[in-house]
């Protein structure tokens, strides 16, 4: 493997020459060179430097390279990751069949008699169902890392923590894959109110804030609340509970279609489905509602559509989700006046999620703060390996998925619906830290097992060569001088790129 | 003695030097572990209602016979109305006896959703049922509060959701104990990168904890290392080294220990269940001894996220329930006895016609021991637990 070269004997020298050579000028991308604070730039555009990415940013300079980011026209991955992607049952079966087929397999379960038999069917079965958990991991991972629409796939990971579903409730394990491919994915950069009615009408979520059980006489207020305290307006925007108990109604028959029990024919003209998702006219409160002050006339399914366009245009929506993009790309406390912009663009594009990343990237306060923000377990690990392998596909993503479980920020592993933490302070724990480093040295040494395929086959060798051109080039001129007198006292490769790995430097971005 | 040599070295490298907040540790002040059993344990089965019918009634195949010198494995009596689950006679039964151990029955939360993970969530947290801060636990409250009496850790992987929102709090899994992934030298290069950073005592403090560890366990790690690793059932081990950190260092811990969701074969006087309490009692026991005079300073609270459905599954399991019972121990508790609000036990007085009910909210549980163990006043415990009134069981 060309990229897990075997160590230079000269990396010390030859770490002083290039660095002689780049302080001979620092140029604008666009010109073929990297200008000031242009990596910095890409490590927040992108997951994380790599040489291709760096390559692109020179060839056609800031401006162009965020449009392309903005608008991906290219998300075509490696061959071989692309291949394995493919291999996966997530992406033969469809989710209609998958839930079908556990539905089928839970009414045999039920029928079997109790005892050690049963009981193992069943553990088989919820084995199964975290295993498409798992694959929509590993599907999430290898395109964090190798995908050129690295804008996107932040953005994607974003979503899916915003709108946040816990894979081991009820049957979501089965359903996560398809979550993140059909309601998820296809709005990433796109519309927000086409996010939240993806999310709203998607099996997932109904499943997993419960509104699947919510018909009028038996209200269930759980997805209502969330919606608009965690996915639209925010805690404090001045709601009442009221209007969750009115937001409630207005999703009562809301649910998950199911095969065996078709609508009345009473109601089929109220009946509305696609795929697994179902409204049933009969579970519906069709009697007269007040949402945010609003009056809400009582008619089916299309009253779903009027409280979310309430919802997504508020002006205290418009700041909430603009305050969280924030958050992510630019600081824990985002400056107020970029924020506001932000929601000013979040309102006059009716929720143009892009234009809302727009207004961010190009503002002096997202300039301002680079460098500032310190990465998230994904980040971390997705940077670590996109810089180590450079787009030298992986052949085993468990070590990836076990990192992120060990620092606690597992996809599809948050058990209540607000998601990830966002912030330094949920992640830098002394002993998270010290875990990292642990990373930093199994990336750096090459013992993480990335080249060992989980199914055997030849095991990979060797530990990647960070100090290389894209180091001298993108990294090295932004570190301390504590940094690079630590780097020089490394004694072997391997614990050079780990301390690298470790650097404040690295841990930011 | 491991610890004198470990400080020799770490003042020979100038960054842990200029770290140095573990060893600011209080040196005196009481000490608390909370241990929680996560998965709801059959707590009837373990504080047996053995004066009551219906217990019998309800549980044909995994009742505990009622304490009897004739019959082997009978529950032992504690009082006129409960027994202990004989997996527990030995050290818990001891620790019982010199009053150093008490239950509170009917003990929990008010959180109906028999989900694991909610409940388990919304101890963890400890605010107001209507109180939705998902970021704040009650230790990290408890630990601002304490000040510089807390020295707080877990001894867990990911530091949990109790201890979240406090800043800094060290969290490192003792259940197996390796070799540091850095040396000291190498611990040193990686500290200084830090060295005018703001992490740089989170930074030093998690590698200078790791090699404390390892070098407080040299001798644990290497049998350790003979045998293969320490299996799940190793709490002893684990339990001891959480004394050994505890006794110098810590003054508030929290770990965890799984597999107590017993829905099918939970067994009676033996089986999963009992085995599970054998393996809970002998490292709660290791705890006590290694922690030797300084027991008499310390106390532990064991709980669980709720109890389990009162009537036997047909699975000779049980189900999801609600209330539970707490453990309280520890060298200089007011123990020997059954503490907080009780009923009696019969079907009119299950919630739902299943569950036994909670009577001894937990927060106002916890509360009250927190206001008598550290002297906290109202609004101190007011700032732990929001909005709850203390009840004081007179447990310390």
């Amino acid at each position: 493997m060309s990229v897990l070269s075997m160590f230079l004997p000269t990396f010390r020298s030859a770490f002083l020459s290039a660095a002689l050579i780049l302080a001979a000028g620092i140029g604008h991308a666009g010109d073929g060179r990297l200008g000031r604070d242009d990596a910095r730039w890409l490590e927040r555009v992108t997951y994380g430097l790599d040489t291709a990415t760096v390559a692109r940013l020179r060839e056609i300079g800031r401006k162009r390279f965020l449009e392309e980011q903005l608008a991906p026209l290219d998300e075509t991955l490696p061959k071989s990751v692309q291949a394995q992607i493919d291999a996966l049952d997530i992406s033969k079966i469809p989710a209609t069949k998958l839930v079908a087929d556990e539905v089928e397999a839970q009414q045999r379960i039920r029928a079997m008699p109790d005892g050690e038999a049963k009981q193992q069917a069943r553990k088989a079965r919820e084995e199964l169902g975290n295993e498409y958990a798992y694959q929509a991991m590993r599907r999430h991972l290898l395109r964090a890392v190798y995908s050129p629409a690295q804008l996107k796939e932040q953005m994607d990971w974003f979503w899916l923590n915003h709108f946040s579903v816990f894979a081991r409730k009820a049957g979501v394990r089965w359903l996560a894959a398809d979550y993140e491919e059909r309601a998820i994915r296809p709005h990433a950069l796109g519309n927000f109110r086409d996010l939240v009615m993806a999310t709203l009408t998607h099996p997932a979520m109904l499943q997993y804030l419960d509104n699947a059980q919510n018909a009028v006489g038996h209200v269930n207020e759980n997805y209502a609340r969330e919606l608009m305290e965690l996915h639209t307006l925010g805690v404090d925007a001045g709601y009442t509970q009221t209007d969750v108990q009115e937001l409630a109604r207005v999703l009562t028959g809301v649910g998950i279609a199911r095969p065996d029990a078709p609508a009345r024919p009473a109601w089929r003209h109220e009946f509305v489905s696609d795929g697994l998702f179902a409204f049933y006219p009969a579970r519906h409160d069709f009697g007269p509602k007040t949402l945010l002050g609003e009056k809400i006339r009582g008619h089916g399914f299309a009253e779903v559509e009027e409280a979310v366009d309430l919802l997504v245009s508020q002006p205290a929506c418009a700041r909430f989700v603009s305050r969280k993009i924030a958050e992510y790309f630019v600081a824990d406390t985002p400056p107020p006046a970029l924020v506001e912009a932000m929601a000013r663009t979040f309102q006059s594009t009716h929720g143009n999620i892009a234009a809302v990343l727009r207004t961010m990237f190009e503002s002096h306060e997202f300039e301002a703060s680079l460098g500032g923000k310190f990465k998230d377990p994904m980040h971390y690990v997705v940077s670590s390996v996109r810089l180590a392998y450079d787009g030298k596909p992986i052949a085993n993503e468990r070590p990836l998925v076990n990192w992120l479980r060990g620092q606690g920020e597992m996809l599809f592993g948050h058990q209540s619906p607000d998601g990830y933490p966002l912030t330094e302070t949920a992640w830098a724990s002394s002993g998270q830290l010290s875990r990292r480093f642990e990373i930093a040295r199994a990336i750096g040494s090459g013992t993480a097992g990335l080249f060992v395929p989980e199914n055997g086959g030849p095991p990979g060798s060797g530990f990647p060569n960070l100090s290389n051109h894209l180091f001298f080039e993108a990294i090295q001129p932004y570190l301390s001088k504590a940094t690079i007198v630590a780097l020089d006292a490394a004694k072997s490769p391997q614990e050079w790129n780990a301390f690298l790995l470790a650097s404040p430097e690295f841990n930011y971005r | 003695m491991k610890r004198r040599s470990f400080l020799k070295t770490a003042a020979a490298l100038p960054a842990f030097a200029a770290a140095g907040r573990l060893f600011a540790a209080p040196t005196a002040g009481p000490r608390f572990l909370l241990v929680f059993l996560r998965g709801g344990y059959d707590c009837a089965n373990v504080l047996v209602p053995y004066a009551s019918d219906f217990y019998y009634e309800s549980r044909p195949n995994i009742a505990i016979a009622r304490p009897d010198a004739n019959v082997k494995d009978g529950a032992l009596a504690l009082d006129a109305n409960w027994a202990l689950a004989p997996a527990l006679r030995g050290p818990i039964e001891r620790l019982y006896l010199a009053k150093q151990a008490a239950f509170v029955p009917f003990a929990g939360t008010d959180d109906l959703s028999r989900s694991h993970f909610e409940t388990q969530d919304s101890i963890e947290r400890g605010e107001p049922a209507d109180k939705r801060n998902y970021g704040s636990g009650f230790m990290a409250r408890l630990a601002a509060t304490l000040g510089a009496r807390a020295a707080p850790i877990a001894f867990t992987d990911a530091l949990p959701l109790t201890f979240r929102g406090a800043g800094d709090v060290p969290n490192i899994s003792l259940r197996a104990v390796g070799k540091p992934a850095f040396d000291e030298r190498q611990d040193a290069i990686l500290a200084s990168m830090y060295q005018d950073h703001h992490l740089h005592a989170a930074v030093a403090d998690g590698l200078e904890l790791r090699q404390q560890v390892a070098h407080e366990f040299e001798d644990a790690a290497q049998q350790a290392a003979s045998r293969g690793a320490i299996n799940a059932r190793g709490f002893a081990v684990e339990a001891t080294r959480i004394a050994r950190l505890m006794r110098d260092e810590y003054r508030l811990g929290f770990v965890d220990v799984g597999g107590w969701d017993t829905h099918v074969n939970e067994g009676g006087a033996r089986g999963q269940l009992a085995g599970n309490l054998d393996n809970l009692s002998r490292g709660l026991d290791a705890f006590a001894s290694a922690l030797g005079p300084e027991w008499n300073n310390t106390v532990v609270v064991v709980l669980s996220e709720f109890g389990r459905t009162f009537r036997e599954n047909g699975n000779r399991g049980t189900d999801h329930g609600h209330g539970s019972v707490y453990w309280v121990l520890g060298g200089g508790i007011a123990g020997g006895r059954i503490a907080g609000q009780q009923v009696r036990v019969q079907a009119s007085t299950l919630v739902q016609n299943r569950d036994y009910p909670v009577l001894n909210d937990y927060r106002a549980v916890l509360g009250g021991l927190f206001a008598r163990l550290w002297g906290l006043d109202r609004d101190r415990i007011g700032q732990v637990f929001p909005r709850s009134a203390p009840a004081d069981l007179r447990l310390v």
